[in-house]
């Protein structure tokens, strides 16, 4: 069985601060991680390789930093890893990304794809979909649990308040949640393999090496733009009241959710 | 000359922060507290390779090179010193031996199973009456037959009660002194051999340092490490090794107080500010910061050196000496910036100030270390 | 793709177990305002099974059309027959503007029909405007981990898709008398549509719900005095639908779980409201909850630091004041 996942380098957003006199992010010195949802789905994959013998090849697309979570893949025990990196796939939003993604693992053997649910810097969720819809296979967003079984699979599919137990013919695509498994830590032999044996070397694809139409990727091919970005301004003082009763005081909280829409 | 560690370096440096902070910090202070050996947390080292680091893939290691065990052995050391020193004993000294002077068949039998995370090693060279002149062990090993029959004992052991093997010297012939020491590889489980009961330390109170038995232990002659008589510079070429992880846990110790104290003295206000904005605080976290880099120069230096195949005797006792003694430096120090609440238990920086001392003492004390310095400055 | 045919604003009304979604509500409510502005009407498109009931509920709370695909295909969502009928829906009708909730559904569904109709799409969005100039949609959300703001705008292709966060536009309330139109939209969903198959359907309310997720989060410190006071805390939160957390001197003290500890050794949350309740307000804590919409604190010391950061503040006693919060709140509840 062929399992691709798809993964995004992301700063860690725990970490990342603003600076208090200018209102900008902090980004130097912020670690980039493997994004929590990626992890977790290349962590089932991987299960699914012990469980069922597979062949997990990671795809990432960024900048040529983003290697680095290839390598952090592959050293979690993947065992193919490419890189789609080309300035004209730069500024892309989630249609745009999604489209050259699907080009490149149309190039690609897949069973099944896993992606994760969203980037904890982007939250979009929409990127796994998308690409389902452009390969035109089935998605299943949000699995907690994935079993095989013969040529389907399957999932338990979480929403708010119920699950779905769905099962899918493959090929499909699935996303994951953080929630799906802890992922394994790495192995120092396998980071030394990741960097050092050519056979795993990363394959950088840039846009001449994946069938896309240009017009439709990067900056100039996203159906969305950024109009403006900025910091929450900071909020007016508030107020302290004393009231002399607690029904005066449980009065102004009850005023002030409704004002706020909370009730 | 390049100071900056390699990709493959900084990212095994990640993975062991990783582990550091997830699974041994949150394990140090209980483990500490009521000398437990930390059993859990052996079994997930085993299982990711982390008992084999330096060691071939052929003898179940990970490929990898000293310098990526020194950098766990300061991840280990930042979080928890017992933690640390189980896995220094096992990798330098045990698997070390085994390593440096045993045959293709020992390798294959021994080594291998403690580097893919089958079995835990220990090392016993020290004596009640044979610390730091260890030409003057009592331990007896006679030939009879195909066997050696071992007697005697060994004390301090790290790792003793938990370990699958052990690297043992004994004397196969007293009349030649430190020439008549010889190295064996004796399993757990061979009659004979018992351990006795624990020592109640000053620090690394959650790593184990019984006593060891041997009352008539036969084994077979091929458990003979190198040939006999080799087995003071079996030794000695361990323990040379080993000074590099210790000098890496000291390090770990050290680094891990400074960022502890760093964090409390940015918080903990008195005169109406905060600690870090008083002169004295400033310059002191100053000279620790500044002796902890240079620790950090000395030990990474010393484990490339190592890796490089270059002699590493002076190298590493000038990082053990170094490092244990920064550590002693800086946790003390950081106890003393954190005055009431430092010396309490509830705070990690007086355990780290207890599992420094040791680094000063074991594997050669610190006076041994100037002893190799100096003698080679002197020949 | 000419711009200038696709007119109205749409809401996708979400249903489960046949009731309307509490979010859908909240997007009539605001895609009436955004309809407004727009010089056009509010539509709700409803994809299910024996729809008349819902389709009257969102008349009365705002729609002035709704378009119902009745199937029973679409009684239980599965993307794709959803995403064939929602499709069908624009191709049909061209509106301007999509809204859907950002559920677990929405969230399903937008990025498989945005990409399927070739168009843009927002997620979970926190604030909606038109831009005047031009009458693009201009959707605001948070990135970076709620650290920084972004205003999105989709301005060569239609509709203009979004996903909105649940809990923070206002439903209108329900009037029994509106009017509005119902179009049932005839539409043959193909059997290759249904390429899954549910083989169970698993009820799973959390106990309770995690606090990083919680829109609301009513927080006690070491002022609650006793483990047994947070009890009080629980029946507000239940209340609002959030849930309760603390600071870290009650998780030592083995008042509340770990799992509940806001602060820089905890978690970091942004809930709509965080109510602080017996908290002093240490430095540690603040970082963990400042970015938090409404913040009212409750505490009889008023030099607590914790009111520096509160939008609303007050020095008292919280065993005293919380019942009666309790009470007013469900008494409010009632009435609606």
């Amino acid at each position: 069985m062929n399992i691709v996942v798809c993964i995004k380098q992301v700063p860690d957003t725990t970490e990342v601060k603003l600076d208090p006199k200018t209102g900008t992010l902090i980004r130097e010195g912020v670690p980039s991680i493997i994004n929590p949802d990626d992890k977790a789905g290349l962590e089932a994959a991987l299960r699914l390789k012990d469980q069922y013998g597979a062949k997990v090849t990671v795809v990432s697309m960024g900048p040529p930093q983003a290697d680095a979570a290839l390598k952090e893949a592959v050293a979690m025990g993947a065992d193919q890893a490419i890189l789609l990196s080309d300035r004209a796939f730069g500024g892309s939003d989630t249609w745009a990304t999604s489209t050259v993604i699907a080009s490149a693992l149309k190039k690609l053997d897949y069973d099944l794809i896993i992606t994760g649910r969203q980037a904890i810097d982007g939250d979009t969720a929409q990127v796994g979909p998308q690409i389902a819809e452009h390969l035109g296979i089935p998605n299943i967003s949000y699995a907690e649990d994935i079993k095989l079984e013969g040529d389907h699979i399957i999932v338990k599919r979480k929403y708010e308040d119920r699950y779905h137990i769905i099962k899918c013919k493959l090929p499909c695509l699935i996303t994951a949640l953080s929630e799906l498994n802890v992922p394994r830590y790495m192995t120092p032999g396998r980071i030394f393999d990741a960097y050092r044996n050519e056979e795993l070397a990363t394959k950088v694809w840039g846009v001449n090496d994946v069938p896309v139409d240009t017009t439709v990727i990067g900056l100039k091919g996203s159906p969305t733009n950024v109009f403006k970005s900025f910091t929450k301004a900071p909020k007016a003082a508030g107020n302290v009241y004393k009231p002399d009763t607690a029904e005066e005081a449980a009065q102004i909280i009850v005023d002030k959710l409704q004002e706020k829409f909370i009730l | 000359m390049n100071f900056t560690l390699s990709k493959e370096h900084q990212l095994a440096q990640n993975l062991f922060r990783e582990f550091a902070d997830k699974e041994v910090a949150p394990l140090a202070h209980e483990i500490d507290e009521t000398e437990r050996f930390p059993v859990e947390t052996v079994e997930k080292m085993k299982k990711l390779g982390f008992l084999g680091i330096p060691y071939k893939k052929e003898y179940g290691g990970q490929g990898c090179d000293d310098l990526t065990y020194v950098l766990m052995m300061e991840q280990l050391g930042r979080v928890c010193g017992s933690t640390a020193i189980i896995a220094s004993v096992h990798t330098s000294l045990c698997c070390g031996a085994l390593n440096n002077a045993g045959t293709e068949e020992q390798k294959q039998k021994y080594l291998r199973p403690l580097c893919d995370g089958t079995w835990l090693g220990a090392f016993g060279l020290t004596e009640p009456s044979a610390g730091t002149d260890a030409a003057g062990q009592c331990t007896r090993a006679v030939l009879d037959g195909d066997e050696y029959v071992l007697n005697g004992s060994k004390i301090f052991i790290t790792n003793s009660g938990w370990a699958d093997v052990y690297v043992i010297f004994a004397m196969t012939d007293k009349s030649q002194g430190s020439r008549g020491i010889s190295a064996f590889i004796v399993p757990a489980n061979t009659p004979g051999f018992s351990v006795g009961k624990p020592e109640l330390k000053m620090g690394i109170r959650a790593s184990t340092a019984c006593e060891l038995i041997f009352e008539n232990v036969r084994i077979p002659k091929e458990n003979l490490l190198g040939k006999e008589g080799k087995g003071f510079g079996i030794a000695m070429k361990a323990l040379d090794g080993g000074r590099i992880g210790i000098a890496a846990q000291a390090l770990g110790l050290a680094q891990g107080a400074l960022d502890n104290v760093i964090a409390y003295v940015k918080e903990r206000k008195q005169f109406g500010k905060p600690l870090s904005k008083l002169q004295n605080t400033q310059f002191t976290l100053a000279d620790m910061e500044t002796r902890v880099q240079a620790a950090r120069l000395l030990v990474y230096s010393a484990a490339v050196a190592y890796d490089q195949g270059q002699p590493i005797s002076v190298k590493a006792a000038q990082a053990k000496l170094f490092a244990s003694e920064t550590a002693s430096y800086v946790t003390n120090r950081a106890v003393q910036l954190m005055g009431g609440y430092g010396y309490m238990r509830e705070y990690p920086v007086e355990r780290m100030m207890r599992d420094a001392k040791i680094t000063e003492i074991y594997e050669g004390t610190s006076e041994v270390m100037r002893m190799v310095i100096s003698g080679q400055l002197l020949k | 793709m000419n711009i200038n045919d696709y007119k109205g604003v749409f809401v996708f009304a979400q249903q489960v177990d046949n009731k309307v979604a509490s979010v859908s509500l909240e997007l009539l409510g605001r895609g009436k305002g955004i309809a407004n502005d727009m010089n056009t009407t509010l539509t709700a498109v409803l994809l299910g099974h024996n729809n008349d009931e819902m389709a009257k509920t969102l008349i009365q709370h705002g729609a002035d059309k709704v378009i119902s695909v009745d199937d029973p295909m679409l009684e239980v969502y599965m993307t794709e027959p959803y995403a064939y009928a929602l499709t069908k829906v624009i191709e049909n009708y061209k509106p301007s503007v999509l809204l859907l909730g950002a559920t677990a559904i929405g969230r399903d569904l937008g990025p498989r029909v945005s990409a399927r109709v070739h168009t843009g799409l927002t997620a979970d969005c926190t604030g909606l405007a038109i831009d005047e100039e031009n009458g693009n949609l201009l959707m605001t959300r948070p990135a970076f981990g709620g650290n920084i703001m972004a205003t999105i705008i989709c301005p060569a292709f239609r509709p203009q898709m979004a996903t909105v966060r649940p809990g923070v536009m206002q439903a209108l309330a329900a009037n029994a008398d509106a009017k509005g139109e119902i179009e049932k939209f005839e539409l043959e969903i193909p059997a290759s549509c249904k390429n899954v198959e549910i083989l169970e359907i698993v009820e799973n309310k959390p106990e309770r719900m995690n606090i990083q997720d919680a829109n609301v989060l009513i927080s006690g410190g070491r002022g609650m005095g006793t483990a047994e006071n947070f009890g009080q805390l629980e029946k507000i939160a239940d209340l609002l639908g959030g849930t309760i957390s603390s600071s870290r001197a009650c998780v030592d003290l083995g008042w509340t779980t770990p799992d509940r500890q806001v602060g820089q050794t905890g978690s970091t949350v942004r809930p709509n409201l965080y109510m602080a309740c017996g908290i002093s307000g240490q430095i540690q804590h603040l970082a963990g909850m400042e970015d938090s919409d409404l913040i009212v604190a409750i505490n009889k010391d008023e030099t607590a630091p914790i009111f520096n950061a509160a939008d609303v503040g007050i020095v008292g006693d919280l065993n005293a004041i919380l019942p009666l919060v309790e009470k007013k709140i469900a008494e409010i509840q009632a009435a609606k």
